[in-house]
């Protein structure tokens, strides 16, 4: 590994699926801005790199690392600790490292169900019903596999972070911008937010960002996207009795999904203020229903067959109760 | 089940019926179960679900709603909402592994000290059988790391 007297730059992925390495990526020609200012110090996605060529760094020395993926298992956990220890500004980088998002949804099962689903469904095409040994003997000596937690965490529930960069993915405009900020930190024309500050995303609700027209939202059906034959373009979502996530969600997207004719599923997380998203979806979907009789509310709320999914798609695991009862109960 | 299992219900009260009907079972002397914590909001329209999950997850073992009846209530019919609310919630909740009987909507007005009671020792009893919720005790953070902490601040009568 060269040192070039450049800050260094990380970014590992933990329980992912790469889509942020992509977005980063997407940024086009600003990555060579990244290049001409960080040297990459590691970055498994795009470069060899071992984990002890970080363990021999000093402490601090890494600049900045965008950390993207949840925590699922030992590695992860160990990774975070690793990269917290040598990084000066550690960012969550995108949905799962901020808030869990879709590999958080496995909070609402019990672990045992999450592996029978991965090694033993149709789907998988496991003949011996191989499934994966923590430890295993092999001729040259035991070898070990991290350990899979029960629930899945955070990045800031196993470590101490600096900034949240929401988004699944976050935006590339986002990034870029985001990127030159630190660019101008570094040349000391600028000042870094403060820390535990949300960056590359705005202080409001998608809702600000759409340019549907909303009036007064009376709903007595809920309906999925998929069985509409024919959508509004011009008119609220929500009004259209589609459940859109826009109200609890942070801006900074552009509003990209409800003006592509989809409703927002809340990638970029609670907004400004929301301590619980869940709870502030309720809420909002809860006063938007035409009616006060108990018999044809229920009927109305059958039109979310799933609410938890609804409303906990990208934050069960940053959400208040985190996981489900089974979950957390689960031990392997 | 632990043989001297004491559930913790928070109650959740509108200041203009159900805190009073409490208020009423208080003065008559009505006899109920202390294992409730109440707390007075304006209106159950001022139920945020939040204040349910953080009950939850923060050990208590059921939650009790309570509001004026349909069509009572003080701000018009903000306790419809309350009620939507409620049952989407609950809902929500079922798929987190939190028994129905665990969060109860009651209404109650200004005259029902003793239906209150009643109801408050009803629901008692239901989350005795169920036994403690138990929730884990992690660090509660607000989906953006720093701790959710709300300061309160008391309010006199």
């Amino acid at each position: 590994m060269t040192t070039n007297g450049k800050p260094k730059f990380a970014m590992y992925w933990a329980a992912s699926c790469g889509g942020c390495e992509i977005a980063v990526l997407n940024i086009g020609e600003k990555i060579l801005d990244v290049d001409a200012n960080f040297e990459v110090a590691f970055w498994p996605v795009a470069m060899d790199a071992k984990y002890k060529d970080v363990e021999a760094m000093e402490d601090g020395a890494i600049l900045l690392t965008l950390f993207n993926g949840g925590i699922r298992n030992e590695e992860n956990a160990e990774i975070a600790r690793l990269l917290r220890r040598k990084s000066q500004i550690l960012v969550a980088f995108g949905s799962c490292a901020c808030e869990g998002c879709i590999p958080g949804l496995a909070n609402l099962s019990k672990p045992q169900d999450v592996l029978d689903t991965v090694y033993s469904t149709v789907s998988t095409d496991n003949p011996n019903a191989v499934r994966p040994q923590y430890h295993y003997q092999m001729p040259e000596g035991v070898i070990h596999i991290p350990t899979f937690y029960p629930v899945l965490k955070t990045l800031d529930q196993v470590v101490d972070v600096d900034y949240y960069m929401p988004g699944c993915p976050p935006e590339s405009h986002q990034i870029a911008a985001v990127i030159d900020l630190v660019i101008k930190v570094l040349h000391g024309e600028a000042q870094l937010p403060a820390k535990g500050a949300t960056i590359g995303a705005g202080n409001s609700t998608v809702c600000d960002d759409c340019p549907r027209a909303r009036n007064v939202k009376l709903i007595k059906k809920f309906v999925r996207i998929q069985d509409v034959p024919e959508l509004d373009p011009h008119l609220c979502l929500l009004e259209q009795g589609v459940p859109c996530n826009g109200p609890a969600t942070r801006n900074g997207c552009g509003a990209l999904c409800p003006q592509a004719g989809a409703q927002c599923i809340g990638c970029y997380g609670p907004a400004e203020g929301v301590i619980d998203y869940g709870a502030r979806l309720i809420t909002a979907f809860a006063s938007v229903i035409d009616s006060n009789d108990p018999a044809e509310i229920e009927r109305i709320l059958d039109g979310i067959p799933d609410p938890a999914g609804q409303f906990y798609r990208f934050n069960l695991a940053g959400s208040l109760l985190r996981a489900a009862k089974p979950a957390w109960q689960g031990k392997l | 089940m632990t043989e001297n299992f004491e559930p913790v219900i928070i109650g959740f009260t509108c200041n203009w019926c159900s805190y009073r009907a409490a208020d009423l079972a208080g003065t008559a002397r009505v006899k109920y179960p202390p294992n409730i914590r109440l707390i007075r909001l304006m209106c159950s329209g001022r139920l945020d679900p939040t204040f349910v999950l953080k009950a939850l997850a923060s050990g208590a073992d059921g939650v009790l709603i309570t509001g004026c009846h349909p069509g009572e209530c003080h701000y018009l019919e903000q306790n419809y909402k309350a009620l939507r609310r409620f049952l989407l919630l609950r809902r929500t909740l079922v798929q987190m592994g939190i028994e129905p009987d665990r969060v109860r909507l009651v209404w109650a007005s200004a005259a029902e000290g003793v239906r209150l009671a009643e109801e408050i020792t009803k629901m008692v009893e239901a989350v005795r059988q169920l036994g403690p919720l138990n929730w884990p005790k992690w660090q509660q953070t607000n989906g953006h790391g720093e701790h959710a902490h709300i300061e309160a601040e008391e309010v006199s009568a």
